[in-house]
């Protein structure tokens, strides 16, 4: 009884940790996921707003544990505001000053996001130094859940769930039910033809690029509950971020859903076999051989070529 | 004219360009260099391997691969394999519990050679292994990739995937590749001591006559019906396909030949400086590999030594007066190569200087051309 009891606690907390990889991966591709998969367009600085999303919350929590302490225990939702508003502004003038004149080349587009998320780090490492720094959680943040004995939940790791729920769920209703979500797909589909009925292209790419760093930096926001943010941190996720959209396929949304989740459950239960760095070459590896076998992903729509 | 002058070296403009930059680097560079710079330099021309196979297969065939790194890196590795095992004979390593096996095994407390090295006990084993191992695993992947047609951003993603693969591979498997360390403390290739101001002066040269090789192997491909093939799959694909061509077959094949080119710089590269380590295997180095090609211009072979050697010069320059300055620099460079002159300095050079030089021979050249045309 006792062996099978510490068997179901190790079970949970395994699971526990699968889905916490699986939201943390998620709330990463969520962004990357409508920037690439409805525009095409690939954004290697998306680590970079990651980053500055959390810069951004530290920034506000800094502040406000030095002017308005009695604030402290309500400041982490402002913060997020914030971070989305400075990511979504910055996605606005990069789709502006250098996206819209390279949709025609999108290895290039790779290579001009590489230079945009060098100088981003840099920018980031001169202003805030080199060390890695996190905010000061509100009370509420801390500690953890004990549903039963020797099962330990941390609230921060649930905390992230329930934000990378809340923000899929939010960009699927949009995306579904809304008419800007109209708009990008019929985007997505014909360009020429939304074009002719009216439809801004321009004004529709702009918008769903910005929100898409809008979501980079409100998922940048929700890591630092859980880990320092430094300058490099940002592009460190980089590669599986591409890799979980690539791999759901990219125009699909449930895709990345169902690949995050995938990929975060063979991550973390081969990782109870052998050293981190195995498990991860393992799961990349076995992502990129099914990419071999097939490129399309694991849910494409059906598109005549 | 003559096939292999106008072919090889690429008629008179062609040839005066080979020879300028044959005359700064077998010439100007070590007269004016003192061994250390040169071997410097040695070390940036090996990264001009992977620069010329990058606009082979960029370039010419629109195949961006970001995974170049990875066929430096394994290169490298199998030269430092060779070179490791040579310098831990069981005299040399007497003190370790294990004597005759390379040092890092030893801390970590492997007992015998691991079957993988044993094959790089021979130096035949290892030439051959430098370009052939590289040169199969692109193949593996061209073949997967593009016999599916999968698009140009799918492909640089994967390789990609692949580079961040291999270097974590390396790091963890600290018992078989000396981990983050990489391997070092080579000694002597074949009983020559590598270490010596002589041997380095003469791996220069052997380096740089190694890269005009490839460049002028380069140039023969380029010129022949294949680069045409390759230009015109990079531009209209589908069209390429429907004339009847396996176009699969050609992207595997420039992608194979850029691997194996990046591999023969980075066993250059591990013979000059004397060790390897994955910090040139990872996705950082292989895009910053990129980013060579692209500014000296990624049509140009020429053009790709001078972006390298100008973008290594400008990051040991500003990295050691400057190391704030560089990333934003090395961004910038990024950003302006792609917005404002996608055909790099070969492209300024095409569009500001050609014309200058040869005001009048422009004329002449292209009244000579249509005539070829005619004759042909």
């Amino acid at each position: 009884m006792d062996f099978l009891s510490e068997f179901g606690a190790i079970l949970m907390m395994q699971g526990f940790n699968g889905l916490s990889v699986f939201s943390v991966l998620l709330l990463m591709a969520l962004g990357l996921a409508l920037i690439f998969g409805q525009m095409g367009v690939i954004n290697m600085a998306h680590g970079e707003f990651l980053a500055v999303g959390a810069y951004a919350t530290y920034l506000v929590s800094a502040t406000v544990q030095t002017y308005l302490p009695a604030f402290m225990p309500h400041y982490f939702f402002f913060a997020m505001a914030l971070a989305f508003a400075v990511t979504f502004v910055l996605g606005w003038l990069t789709e502006w000053l250098m996206i819209r004149h390279l949709y025609k080349r999108p290895l290039d587009t790779l290579l001009a996001t590489w230079g945009l998320s060098l100088v981003m780090q840099q920018s980031l490492r001169s202003i805030f130094g080199p060390r890695e720094v996190s905010p000061t959680m509100p009370d509420w943040l801390m500690g953890s859940w004990q549903p039963t004995d020797g099962v330990d939940i941390p609230i921060n790791g649930l905390f992230v769930m329930s934000i990378t729920l809340i923000l899929t769920v939010g960009l699927l209703v949009a995306l579904f039910r809304s008419g800007w979500g109209l708009h990008v797909r019929a985007t997505v589909q014909n360009r020429s033809m939304s074009g002719a009925v009216g439809i801004d292209t321009k004004r529709v790419d702009r918008v769903t690029f910005a929100l898409g760093c809008g979501i980079a930096g409100i998922a940048g926001s929700a890591f630092t509950t859980i880990s320092a943010t430094g300058p490099t941190s940002g592009s460190l996720y980089i590669v599986d971020t591409f890799l979980t959209v690539v791999f759901g396929g990219a125009s699909s949304l449930l895709g990345t859903i169902a690949s995050a989740f995938l990929i975060a459950q063979t991550q973390s239960v081969s990782e109870f076999f052998m050293t981190g760095s195995m498990a991860k070459v393992l799961t990349l590896s076995a992502i990129v051989l099914i990419l071999m076998l097939r490129p399309q992903g694991l849910f494409s729509i059906k598109v005549r070529k | 004219m003559n096939p292999f002058y106008r072919n090889v070296l690429g008629g008179r403009e062609g040839a005066i360009g080979i020879a300028i930059l044959a005359a700064l680097v077998f010439i100007v560079f070590p007269l004016t260099l003192d061994v250390f710079r040169l071997n410097l330099v040695g070390k940036y021309l090996s990264y001009a391997f992977v620069a010329i196979g990058l606009v082979m297969c960029w370039g010419y065939g629109g195949i961006l691969s970001l995974g170049q790194g990875v066929f430096f890196g394994i290169g490298g590795y199998c030269m430092a394999m060779f070179l490791k095992l040579e310098a831990s004979t069981p005299e040399a390593t007497k003190i370790q519990s294990t004597p005759g096996i390379p040092d890092f095994m030893d801390w970590n407390q492997l007992t015998e050679l691991p079957w993988l090295w044993v094959p790089f006990k021979s130096f035949l084993f290892t030439m051959l292994a430098v370009p052939l191992i590289p040169a199969l695993l692109a193949f593996i992947i061209g073949v997967a990739m593009f016999k599916r047609r999968v698009g140009d951003v799918y492909f640089a993603i994967v390789t990609q995937a692949i580079a961040l693969i291999l270097s974590v591979l390396i790091i963890g498997q600290q018992g078989l590749t000396g981990g983050v360390n990489g391997i070092t403390d080579l000694k002597t290739l074949l009983g020559w001591d590598i270490r010596t101001d002589s041997a380095r002066f003469t791996l220069y040269f052997v380096n740089a006559a190694l890269l005009f090789g490839c460049v002028l192997l380069g140039r023969f491909l380029l010129s022949s019906k294949l680069g045409k093939l390759l230009l015109a799959m990079r531009d209209k694909e589908e069209r390429v396909r429907f004339s009847g061509y396996d176009v699969a077959s050609f992207k595997v094949f420039v992608f194979c030949l850029a691997a194996m080119f990046s591999a023969i710089g980075g066993a250059m590269f591990t013979l000059q400086v004397g060790f390897m380590s994955p910090s040139f295997v990872g996705i950082v180095p292989s895009i910053e590999m990129i980013i060579y090609a692209a500014v000296g211009g990624r049509l140009s072979l020429l053009g790709a030594i001078y972006g390298t050697l100008l973008v290594n010069f400008g990051k040991s320059y500003f990295s050691e007066t400057f190391p704030q300055l560089w990333l934003f620099l090395m961004g910038g460079l990024f950003i302006s190569v792609v917005m404002a002159f996608p055909n790099g300095l070969a492209g300024l050079y095409v569009s500001h200087v050609r014309p200058r030089l040869f005001r009048k021979r422009v004329a002449a050249d292209a009244a000579v051309a249509s005539d070829d045309k005619v004759t042909a």
